[in-house]
């Protein structure tokens, strides 16, 4: 259990899609805990909803019912504008595809989300060159996306997720589109992040292994939690989900 | 200073797709720019009219002559400065299509009435001097040779017969929009030869009398204490000012100008239907990376100003280019036209009118586009390939 306030607070959390008419709910009712410096895994099979619910811890998908409360603040509530502010300042993303710019070097793609930031030109660049660094990628700032491997492609979007300094790193399927050494590369970078600087991540993931690296596992079945492995191999920092 | 690099970059992202669309911004702006400067030119003898000289024809037709003793009485209408008369004579030099216009004037007052007509104190005497000395325009000059004491032979087609005149100078013009298509001769020669000739044309008139009146206010009162003059007389006058007499000519052809104007405004349009589809192409190609920027914090505003950032940029380059353009093409279509326009220059005017819209194609181009990149949602544009 969870001492003292939870980082992650769901409660009632009700998500559905209208297909053909119908509405069809991906997550019904779901309550979860998540503890701050934690490390989670969600699996389940397709359509059950483990991408949903990452989207709307993540914020940038809205519930249709429920509240989710970061580090105390109810971000259900906010508007549009206060979301995407909340999202510059609290969440890191990594994406299955990287999603990168393609126009843009490693440098820049890295240095995107600080243009949202007030930070002078020699900040930046430090942060950026120290966030390359952390990912091993400092002799390849000025390559562009299709000049780098899967795995490098992935560590830029690692970088990216950190530089802003977030509280709450989501990842969705982040080894999905890598071979295996990338992968392995990938998953002990974040538990680096979790365990060194004390990141909460969030990572989908069909891949048991993948999952393995994550303090504890949470499958997803139906819109609804199934189970919940804490994972012995796993040394996370945080408290566990309750 | 990202954003920028960001938004140039996009443009060289597809460098074929960028190249044609340019090059269809700027046959379209140049298109723009030839055509305008067509009407503009179309419309130059009335732009170029003088607000204080009134022309008095007969009132049944341009056609029919007026005596030349009304001049007499006009003069003596309170607020008429000076009086002179002008008579289209229509020769041919060589060959038709050699056309430029040739009128018999009355050399001192008609030039003093014309001070945008810039004649030298020696061609000036020698014009006044000799009464078969004919004053030609610099363009004319230019476009045939025609140099000081060159023989000019023109055979008459108002005046028929062959006509010979010294070339006794050329006049420039004060500004570019004065027209030097233009050959002067004496009005008093052509009167004796249609006498001594035997012309079945009546000696002793003129087409018309250029009014110069004191107060350009007081214009229409003049024009029509003129007309009053001569009412119910053999000779009846219309008394206009010298922009509607000119205007008069423009609407024997206005449907071809407006014609032309539709024209220069649908290339305007086609293009922006072009480039619409260009940019809706590019912003349908990045929509998982607008999505991205969303994820990561951007606003919808930022994602629609990338979108209408590089197709303002791309459109004003277009039509920049289309518009530097304008100038020496307009030049070289002029020069092929020789005489048929005897200004044919860019207004200033029809420059700005390039830029801006070539700049409003690219913000209307981008409009739709832009507002659909904006309204992206996250979770669906992140899944899009």
């Amino acid at each position: 259990m969870t001492v003292g306030r939870p980082f992650i607070e769901i409660k009632n959390l009700t998500k559905g899609y209208r297909r053909g008419g119908q509405w069809v709910p991906v997550l019904e009712h779901l309550q979860l805990n998540v503890a701050a410096g934690d490390f989670l895994a969600l699996m389940g099979p397709s359509g059950s909803g483990k991408s949903t619910l990452l989207n709307l811890i993540a914020g940038i998908d809205r519930p249709d019912e429920g509240s989710i409360l970061i580090n105390g603040e109810d971000i259900v509530t906010l508007s549009e504008t206060a979301l995407a502010q909340w999202r510059a300042e609290h969440v890191g993303f990594i994406f299955q595809f990287y999603n990168l710019i393609p126009v843009l070097s490693a440098f820049e793609n890295v240095a995107l989300p600080l243009e949202l930031f007030d930070l002078s030109r020699e900040e930046r660049k430090a942060r950026v060159i120290h966030a390359l660094e952390t990912v091993g990628l400092q002799d390849r700032m000025d390559h562009r996306p299709n000049e780098l491997s899967g795995g490098q492609q992935q560590r830029v979007a690692i970088a990216r997720a950190l530089i802003t300094e977030p509280d709450l790193i989501v990842a969705d399927e982040p080894t999905g589109d890598l071979d295996r050494q990338s992968a392995e590369d990938i998953l002990g970078m974040l538990k680096r992040l979790n365990q060194d600087l004390g990141k909460t991540i969030l990572m989908v993931t069909h891949d048991p292994k993948a999952a393995s690296h994550a303090r504890a596992i949470l499958h997803l079945e139906k819109g609804q939690l199934e189970q919940e492995n804490v994972n012995p191999s796993s040394t996370g920092l945080g408290g566990a989900p309750c | 200073m990202l954003m920028g690099r960001l938004l140039l970059r996009n443009i060289f992202r597809h460098p074929g797709r960028t190249f044609l669309t340019f090059l269809g911004l700027l046959i379209a702006t140049l298109a723009f720019g030839l055509l305008s400067t067509v009407v503009t030119a179309w419309y130059a003898g009335a732009e170029n009219a003088s607000p204080s000289r009134l022309i008095t024809r007969n009132a049944i037709s341009l056609v029919f002559p007026l005596p030349i003793a009304q001049s007499e009485r006009i003069r003596q209408v309170d607020g008429v400065k000076r009086v002179s008369w002008v008579t289209w004579f229509g020769g041919i030099y060589q060959e038709p299509r050699n056309f430029f216009p040739q009128f018999a004037v009355d050399p001192e007052s008609y030039l003093a009435a014309y001070p945008e007509y810039l004649v030298s104190d020696d061609v000036r005497a020698a014009f006044f001097r000799d009464r078969r000395a004919a004053l030609v325009g610099r363009k004319i000059a230019n476009q045939f040779g025609f140099k000081p004491g060159d023989l000019l032979t023109l055979k008459g087609q108002v005046f028929p017969g062959n006509w010979e005149f010294i070339i006794a100078g050329i006049y420039d013009g004060r500004d570019l929009g004065t027209d030097t298509a233009q050959m002067f001769l004496h009005w008093n020669y052509l009167n004796e030869e249609i006498k001594r000739r035997g012309l079945p044309r009546a000696g002793d008139t003129t087409g018309a009398f250029v009014v110069e009146v004191h107060d350009p206010f007081r214009g229409a009162e003049v024009g029509l204490q003129i007309d009053g003059l001569f009412r119910n007389s053999a000779h009846e006058t219309l008394t206009e000012t010298e922009q509607s007499f000119q205007l008069s000519f423009v609407a024997m052809t206005e449907a071809i100008v407006l014609a032309i104007q539709i024209v220069s405004y649908v290339v305007i349009l086609i293009i922006m239907a072009v480039m619409a589809n260009t940019m809706a192409m590019s912003a349908r190609e990045r929509t998982a990376e607008y999505a991205t920027l969303k994820a990561l914090g951007f606003s919808p505003g930022f994602v629609a100003g990338l979108v209408f950032g590089e197709s303002l940029l791309l459109a004003t380059l277009g039509g920049l280019a289309g518009l530097l353009l304008t100038f020496p093409v307009a030049a070289l279509f002029g020069s092929a036209l020789g005489t048929f326009f005897p200004v044919f220059q860019v207004a200033q005017a029809t420059s700005l009118l390039q830029l801006v819209l070539a700049m409003l194609v690219g913000l209307v181009a981008a409009l739709v586009p832009a507002i659909r990149s904006a309204r992206i949602g996250i979770v669906s544009g992140l899944r899009t390939i």
